[in-house]
């Protein structure tokens, strides 16, 4: 009888003692983040091993612990799939006492975590996603969209190339979500600026031959050919395009282009192709000194130069790491409010603002591919045409009619 | 119809492809009995060899024409030796598991090394620029693609139907025991087969290099249509193989005139189709 009740008792103490998740300023006594992004796929290239680089640079430039305790880096492999993507995130907010999800390149995979993380209240910082609606209708209250959206490349790519003097349009288009959002909101901003739409044709994911669809857009006589699709299916569009002798008669318009997708193709190839980016290693002291840390870091294998996906994750987890400093805890709520209250300021961003609906709205650039004779030294790919103040770059608040904004 | 012309020939040139990659299948299922789900990966190989040839040892395109298959087929020829051999008397699936596990190998060895983006080869000089056809400007090089894959194609069935060689390999799996007593080095033989069925995609990788970006996932975007046109022209038929290849390069391209989207499922219809009807296949004998 006594052993049993002093059992009982030690147990009610152990009860007592033990604090609730909340009670703690950082949970668990670990700051951990877990990138998900796409280690093997279409996208590897310009987010995974790199973007789990650009997190663990900011975690060392950070000094590795905040609010005095450690920060933690983990990552995994969401194949481009959104079950995997939610399934894997479920694991590390319930199991793996992960604070905050990053990267998640692909619309599809960020739309399946949000709502795990909302549920759990657990941060997402998005880089890599394009899809207009993840802080449209689809917003959560913990997340932040980083780095750039559809509407941002096709209002850059799509004004300016007009303003340019290109006025007919042909779309090359994906054949799923990504690509239609892609052409339709480039279509608005082509006729709104003045322009024309001649027609559009939608091939297949990963199609390796592009020819027909090209001979479609040659006949249909535009100035543009605007292509709404990413990685090898832009890759594949750009280089047949010269073999058929389509370029340079009509422009490229690249809607969603980065600078790896550019070293793979050399300069002959893509030279003279417009494209909006949220960030170019060669832009000032500030972004040189950074990128060339990054070409240089022994993790970087390949020795590549950052992607804006990877540049712009830097940025969004050293804003995260200073919210959770400043307020002293890693509970989302206080972290969230902070992020949303605090302008980015870095290599980055300049004056950036998250707003309530957790778009991040900042500079957007408008960029030609170089000649390779304008090419001086290695990586010396683009041309800044133009810098796209973040007003003009994002669509507002209202326009993103994300339930949440509209409620405060 | 000026339009329609242009996609019609664009079909051929993708048909072209099909033809010399399915082709290489026909030969090493009608002759090994075995499917060879590396296919693809060897594809890519052949690309890569040519493309690392010119890169680090300067190796030109008309040279590789030649070595990179001769690398491909020696590599095909060593896993013949050390792995499929054992598995001809088993089921085709085990043959099937391990070339589809030597397939996820190849393309993570390629993907660790090179990346997902892959690189540019440039066209031979001497095939740079094309002619306008009035309907459509045909690029020098895809001419040349189809005269020389329709070529190669030709000369293999050739050979295979009618020589002496062709002979010796066509009763070496009818029946290998007898034509060994007859004192014909039958397991040399079946070596050399797989090599030259694995150097005939090597050598569509070639061809390919100048005109797809060389990735390691260049392979899977083809294997499976490829894998269509064999079962469509039924098993181990070579004949088959070749026109089916041309012919459905032919309808994808007419599809992705008149309904681009169904353009990447089109093959998989026609499949369905003439497996119903024909369950050996269009020019296939059953077993």
């Amino acid at each position: 009888m006594n052993r049993i009740l002093r059992i009982s008792l030690a147990a009610l103490v152990a009860l007592a003692v033990t604090p609730a998740r909340a009670a703690d300023p950082i949970s668990d006594n670990v700051v951990k983040i877990g990138v998900l992004t796409d280690m093997t796929g279409f996208y590897s290239d310009l987010a995974g091993a790199g973007s789990v680089l650009a997190v663990k640079m900011a975690v060392d430039d950070f000094g590795g612990k905040v609010a005095g305790k450690p920060i933690e880096v983990i990552s995994a492999d969401h194949q481009n799939k959104a079950d995997i993507a939610s399934n894997t995130a479920r694991k590390w907010f319930d199991e793996n006492q992960v604070d905050v999800a990053v990267d998640m390149v692909n619309s599809g995979t960020a739309m399946a975590v949000m709502p795990v993380a909302a549920e759990k209240k657990r941060i997402t910082l998005l880089s890599g996603p394009a899809t207009t609606a993840i802080t449209g209708e689809k917003c959560t209250p913990y997340n932040i969209h980083y780095t750039y959206n559809n509407w941002a490349l096709a209002n850059g790519t799509g004004r300016e190339v007009v303003n340019a003097g290109g006025k007919t349009w042909f779309f090359v288009t994906a054949d799923y979500v990504f690509g239609k959002s892609l052409e339709d909101d480039t279509a608005a901003v082509v006729k709104a600026a003045g322009g024309k739409v001649l027609g559009s044709v939608r091939h297949p994911q990963s199609s390796s031959d592009f020819s027909s669809y090209l001979l479609q857009a040659q006949a249909s006589g535009a100035q543009v050919i605007g292509m709404a699709n990413a990685g090898a299916d832009t890759i594949n569009t750009i280089k047949q395009a010269k073999e058929f002798g389509i370029t340079p008669k009509q422009t490229l318009a690249g809607l969603l282009v980065f600078i790896s997708d550019v070293h793979s193709l050399g300069l002959d190839i893509a030279k003279g192709m417009y494209l909006t980016t949220a960030f170019y290693w060669d832009l000032d002291d500030q972004t040189r000194a950074w990128a060339k840390r990054f070409q240089n870091h022994p993790d970087n294998k390949k020795k590549a130069m950052p992607t804006m996906v990877q540049a712009g994750l830097y940025s969004a987890v050293t804003h995260y790491l200073n919210a959770v400093k400043a307020v002293g805890t890693d509970a989302a709520d206080p972290v969230i409010a902070k992020m949303k209250a605090t302008p980015v300021n870095d290599f980055f961003a300049r004056g950036g603002v998250i707003g309530p609906d957790g778009l991040h709205r900042h500079d957007m650039y408008l960029a030609q591919v170089k000649a390779p004779a304008d090419s001086k030294y290695p990586w010396d790919y683009y041309k800044i045409v133009k810098k796209i103040p973040a007003a003009e770059a994002f669509p507002s608040v209202e326009a993103q009619k994300c339930p949440l904004a509209v409620k405060k | 119809m000026q339009a329609l012309f242009g996609q019609l020939l664009v079909g051929l040139i993708n048909g072209s492809f099909y033809a010399l990659l399915s082709l290489g299948l026909a030969i090493i299922f009608g002759l090994l009995n075995v499917v060879n789900f590396a296919h693809g990966a060897l594809y890519m190989t052949g690309a890569f060899v040519a493309w690392m040839g010119l890169q680090y040892l300067g190796i030109p395109y008309w040279a590789a024409l030649l070595l990179s298959p001769l690398a491909v087929g020696l590599l095909g020829a060593v896993i013949e030796r050390t792995m499929l051999r054992r598995l001809y008397a088993l089921d085709h699936l085990y043959g099937l598991l391990l070339t589809f596990g030597l397939t996820l190998i190849i393309e993570g060895l390629f993907h660790h090394q090179f990346g997902n983006s892959g690189n540019g080869y440039p066209v031979p000089e001497l095939l740079q620029g094309g002619s306008n056809l009035g309907f459509m400007f045909l690029p020098r090089y895809r001419a040349w693609v189809v005269v020389v894959s329709i070529a190669v194609c030709i000369l293999s069935w050739f050979v295979i139907e009618r020589t002496r060689l062709g002979a010796y390999l066509r009763a070496g799996t009818e029946n290998p025991r007898l034509l060994q007593a007859f004192g014909v080095n039958v397991p040399m033989m079946l070596t050399l087969t797989y090599g030259f069925g694995v150097a005939l995609a090597g050598f569509a990788g070639v061809m390919a290099a100048p005109i797809y970006q060389v990735s390691p996932a260049m392979g899977s975007n083809l294997i499976i249509v490829v894998f269509a046109v064999v079962v469509i022209g039924g098993m181990g038929s070579i004949f088959g193989s070749i026109v089916t290849g041309l012919g459905l390069g032919l309808v994808e391209g007419l599809t992705k005139y008149l309904y681009p989207p169904a353009a990447s499922t089109v093959v998989f219809v026609i499949m369905a189709l003439v497996l119903l009807v024909r369950p050996a296949g269009l020019f296939g004998r059953q077993r």
